[in-house]
Order: structure tokens, then C-alpha cells, then sequence
């Protein structure tokens, strides 16, 4: 006759083990370094291409002009005046954003970081939706 | 003795999805048995009707949450065909990782579920905690656990670096061990026999005449897998075994599972080691020619389909996706008859079912003629509000 439970021999062994969970809130959570995570925006680089917007499979970022766009610089002596670099914001929701950082992989100018940052959740939904200027 | 019919599901504890089975009782034997889908249609088809290729990337990924690798390499494949794009060897043998990393996360977490519905829950917990190695692996290599987004149109987003290489190798070491154990746990335990032999049987005929495909055809001799059948990626250059057992039976399906995992640990160690040298990927344009394309791909799960019609813009004018589990259902039909009410749901879940995920709350208000999203307290004041019409009182908690 074969004896059921063998498996009892296991589970005693596990007794002594130490648990294979983490103490996640009270511990800081291991994450793998290139853990894909909230997107992070760097104004000065950004030159409004938009292409982040059209590849977002999410509708997650939109990058409106700045409202407060900086004076153009002195025109040097003999050149015509250049036109200021125009600023741009970056709006991110959260709520929408699937974490994909395709926007990161398509921006010409790696103006959007990728952070390692996952504790987003929010019961308000207006801190879903991020302006990062 | 009286017939008697009795639905199971849409909501049932033993299912993990929405669907809903008509079982036909006499007295604890089932006589007959219907499936209804159609409670988790998501529109995904007809959404992918106004997003770019790359943006179905996404979206396609999220058909599924076990096998979003299969499903978005399926379309990929469609797409390069109809681009006619030359993807590097490299980047198919990482896509190729990928789908052997993922049949091992898959079966591991199909092994748990059999368990948990045999009620050995020891097992679960066990190849549940052992299946974070494989789930880490993932997101070494990938950024995340799930939705590994490792594919692009053209190839692949991140390369392996030897330091990743050997972590993972080490990782998929420790989970031989211990699939070799749990294959003795599985196949010599008495209650696992007792729980799983001659229960749902699909004969050999019948897994042919129904479509069955993946593990549950092969738990019935059929021999059936398109990484052999027509081999895709680099299957063409590995040397793996198609695992197949003649018990016809759930115990069978354990088996096969069981078996498959050795083997795609083998594949991975292969892939690794013969990792070739070059770029992981190629430009392909936004736009795609007219055409069409069909392409399969052996998911954890079964054959799983893809056809894409593209039209010259940068958006597909149809997409449709057959899942390995719609292939499968004919078969927990026939599987169902003849058996007991309590078995339901280990042969349900025998078929390894993925019908698809939740959905969020946001409801469409005629009236108003706009889509309204309930906050948290709008969503506590309601839930109290309809329990307390139905004589409950939540509104102290
Ligand atoms: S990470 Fe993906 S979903 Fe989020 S903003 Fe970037 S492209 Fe959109
Ligand atoms: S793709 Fe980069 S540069 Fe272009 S708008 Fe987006 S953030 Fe700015």
C-alpha cells in the first residue's frame, strides 16, 4: 500500500527555514534595477515633438507649452535675434499610464526618465494626475 | 432519478474567471454540460482598430496576463511579415527565452492552481513561492514581472548582459531541483491519485474531433505543438522533446505539465549558452503595406492565433485573436459528462482556463450622456447602500 502524505518530511524541513516573504511595507521592497516604474520628466531638454504622446498606447502624457516661457537670450553683436527655446510642461496621469516607458524608448531627446518609483496608489485621483513643469 | 440543472459560475469561488457552466445533474452525476462566454469581453479587437502598430504592442500584451509574451509575439510576427522586416537572430533567441521563461512561470502557477483544487494546498504554496524565481528572472531581464513589453516592432527592447545571463542560470538550477521533487510529489503521492486518475477523461479521438490543443491534447497522446510542427523563432535550431502521456486524465495533464517544465528548463540553458552575437533590433516603419498575415505560436496554454489585415496606414483594419482556451472548451464539455459535481473544478482548471482579467468601475450614465468613475467613498457609500435594501447592515464597519 503506498502511504499518503509524504510530503510531511518537506513541510517539517520548512520549519526551520526562514520565510520566503518580505516584510514589504515595513522593509523596503527589493526591485531589479531596471524595474519599470513612473515616468520622470526633464523640462530643458524637452523640444515639444509630441512623439511621446502619439506613441503612448495609453493616452498617459500630454506636453503642453509652459505658461511662463523664458526671455529670449541677448541677440549677440551682428546676428540676428534667435527665438527662445520654447519651455514645455509635462502632464503624466498616473491612472492612465501602464508603465511601459515606450515615451522613454521613442523621446529623440531623453527628456522622460524612467524611475524605479511604484508606490503610487492614491484614493485621490488628483494626485494620479501629475504636472511636472 | 429527476434531471436537474444547476449553473456554475459566472461567480463561483472555484472560478478564478467569469463563465458560466449549465450543468445538467442527475442526483451528484453531471449528464450534460454548456459553456456561456462572453461575461469578460473587452473589446480588445475593435480597440485595436484605432491604435499604431506600436500602441497594439500594449495593448495585445494585456489579452492576457499569464501569456502576454505569446500573444504579442504572435502579432509582432504579423506585423514583421507584413513590414517584411529581417529581425536579427539575436533578438528571436531572447523572444524565444522569454517564451520558455514564461511556460515555465505559466506551468509552475498551473501546478499551484491543480493543487489549491485538489485541495493540496501544500503543493500551492510550495510552487507558488518557488515561482517567484522565475517571475525575478523576468523582471531582471525585463523591468517587470508580467507585462514584460520585451518586444518591439523589429526586435527586441533590452539586451542580456552576462551578469543577467548567470543569474538566471542560477536561478533556473534551483527550480530543477525542485521540479524533480515535485514530479515524485505529483505522481507517487496517493491523494494526488486518487484525486486526479480517471477524472475528465478526453479520449484520443476526441481530443482530435474537438480541437483540443497544448497540454490537454497532449495528455491524450496527441502529439501536437507548433514549436515542432512549424517551428517559429530559433525552435528550429533546439533540441527539446514534444512530452505527451496516453492516461487521458487530469492526472495525465499533471504529467505532461510536469514534464514540459524539464524541458523548457533545457531550452533555456540551450538558448543562453548559444546566445548569438549582433543587434537586438531593426527600424521598421510606422506604416505597414496592404496585406494580410496569419501566424501561431505555441502558448503555455495551446496554439494560440493571430491574423492582422493591415490597409497602408499606420493602424490595422482587423485584428482577431483566438486563445488557446476557446480551442479548449469544446473539449471541458465533453470532459464534464459522466463525471461528478465535485470534480467541476479540477477539470476546469485541468485545461489551465484564462478567460481574461478584471475590468475597472466605470459606468456609462445614458442620462448624462458621459462615463462616470466612482471614487472610493462613492464606491463604500453604494456597496452599504444595496446591502442595507437587502436587509444587511455594513454601515458600522
Ligand atoms: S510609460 Fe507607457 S503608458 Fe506611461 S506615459 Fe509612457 S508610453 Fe504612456
Ligand atoms: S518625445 Fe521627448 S522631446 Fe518630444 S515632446 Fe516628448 S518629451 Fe519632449
Amino acid at each position: 500500500m503506498k502511504i499518503p502524505a509524504k510530503v510531511f518530511s518537506e513541510v517539517i524541513t520548512h520549519l526551520f527555514k526562514k520565510p520566503a516573504t518580505t516584510a514589504y511595507p515595513f522593509e523596503k521592497a527589493k526591485l531589479f534595477p531596471n524595474y519599470r516604474g513612473r515616468i520622470d520628466f526633464d523640462s530643458p531638454k524637452c523640444i515639444g515633438c509630441q512623439i511621446c504622446v502619439r506613441v503612448c498606447p495609453a493616452k498617459a502624457i500630454e506636453i503642453p507649452l509652459s505658461a511662463h516661457q523664458p526671455p529670449a537670450a541677448a541677440p549677440a553683436e551682428g546676428q540676428p535675434a534667435a527665438a527662445a527655446k520654447k519651455k514645455f510642461d509635462c502632464i503624466m496621469k498616473l491612472d492612465h499610464c501602464v508603465f511601459c516607458a515606450q515615451c522613454v524608448e521613442s523621446c529623440p531627446k531623453k527628456a522622460l526618465l524612467m524611475t524605479q518609483d511604484f508606490e503610487l496608489a492614491s484614493v485621490n485621483r488628483k494626485e494620479l494626475r501629475r504636472h511636472y513643469k | 432519478m429527476s434531471k436537474i440543472t444547476i449553473p456554475f459560475g459566472p461567480q463561483h469561488p472555484a472560478l478564478k474567471e467569469p463563465e458560466n457552466f449549465m450543468l445538467v445533474l442527475e442526483g451528484e452525476q453531471i449528464s450534460g454540460a454548456t459553456i456561456n462566454l462572453g461575461y469578460n469581453h473587452r473589446g480588445m479587437e475593435k480597440a485595436a482598430e484605432d491604435r499604431t502598430y506600436i500602441q497594439n504592442l500594449y495593448l495585445i500584451e494585456r489579452v492576457c496576463g499569464i501569456c502576454s509574451h505569446s500573444h504579442t509575439t504572435c502579432y509582432i510576427t504579423n506585423v514583421e511579415e507584413l513590414a517584411k522586416a529581417e529581425v536579427p537572430q539575436r533578438a528571436l533567441a531572447i523572444r524565444t527565452l522569454f517564451g520558455e521563461l514564461e511556460r515555465v512561470h505559466s506551468h509552475l502557477l498551473w501546478l499551484g492552481v491543480a493543487g489549491y483544487e485538489m485541495g493540496f494546498e501544500t503543493l500551492f504554496m510550495y510552487t507558488w513561492r518557488d515561482r517567484e524565481q522565475v517571475l525575478d528572472c523576468l523582471e531582471l531581464l525585463s523591468g517587470n514581472r508580467v507585462h514584460y513589453s520585451i518586444n518591439t516592432i523589429g526586435g527586441v527592447r533590452r539586451d542580456i548582459t552576462a551578469e543577467q545571463k548567470a543569474e538566471v542560470k542560477k536561478r533556473i538550477k534551483y527550480l530543477e531541483e525542485r521540479t524533480q521533487y515535485y514530479i515524485k510529489l505529483a505522481t507517487g503521492e496517493p491523494t494526488v491519485l486518487a484525486r486526479t486518475q480517471d477524472v475528465g477523461r478526453l479520449p484520443y479521438d476526441v481530443a482530435i474531433e474537438r480541437g483540443a490543443v497544448g497540454p490537454t491534447a497532449r495528455a491524450s497522446g496527441v502529439a501536437r505543438d507548433v514549436r515542432k510542427d512549424d517551428p517559429y523563432l530559433i525552435y528550429s535550431q533546439l533540441d527539446f522533446k514534444v512530452i505527451t502521456h496516453n492516461t487521458n486524465d487530469v492526472f495525465g495533464r499533471l504529467v505532461v505539465r510536469a514534464l514540459e517544465l524539464v524541458e523548457s528548463y533545457k531550452l533555456i540553458h540551450q538558448i543562453l549558452d548559444g546566445l548569438p552575437e549582433g543587434p537586438i533590433a531593426v527600424k521598421v516603419p510606422w506604416k505597414l503595406p496592404a496585406g494580410e498575415a496569419v501566424n501561431h505560436y505555441e502558448a503555455p496554454r495551446g496554439e494560440d492565433i493571430h491574423y492582422l489585415k493591415a490597409n497602408g496606414t499606420d493602424k490595422p483594419e482587423r485584428l482577431k485573436v483566438r486563445a488557446p482556451t476557446l480551442a479548449n472548451l469544446q473539449s471541458v464539455a465533453y470532459m464534464l459528462e459522466g463525471g461528478w459535481l465535485a470534480d467541476v473544478p479540477l477539470v476546469i482548471a485541468a485545461i489551465d482556463p484564462c478567460m481574461s482579467c478584471t475590468d475597472r468601475a466605470a459606468v456609462w450614465n445614458p442620462e448624462k450622456g458621459r462615463t462616470e468613475v466612482y471614487s472610493w467613498e462613492e464606491m463604500r457609500k453604494l456597496g452599504i447602500e444595496h446591502y442595507k435594501r437587502r436587509g444587511v447592515d455594513f454601515g458600522r464597519l
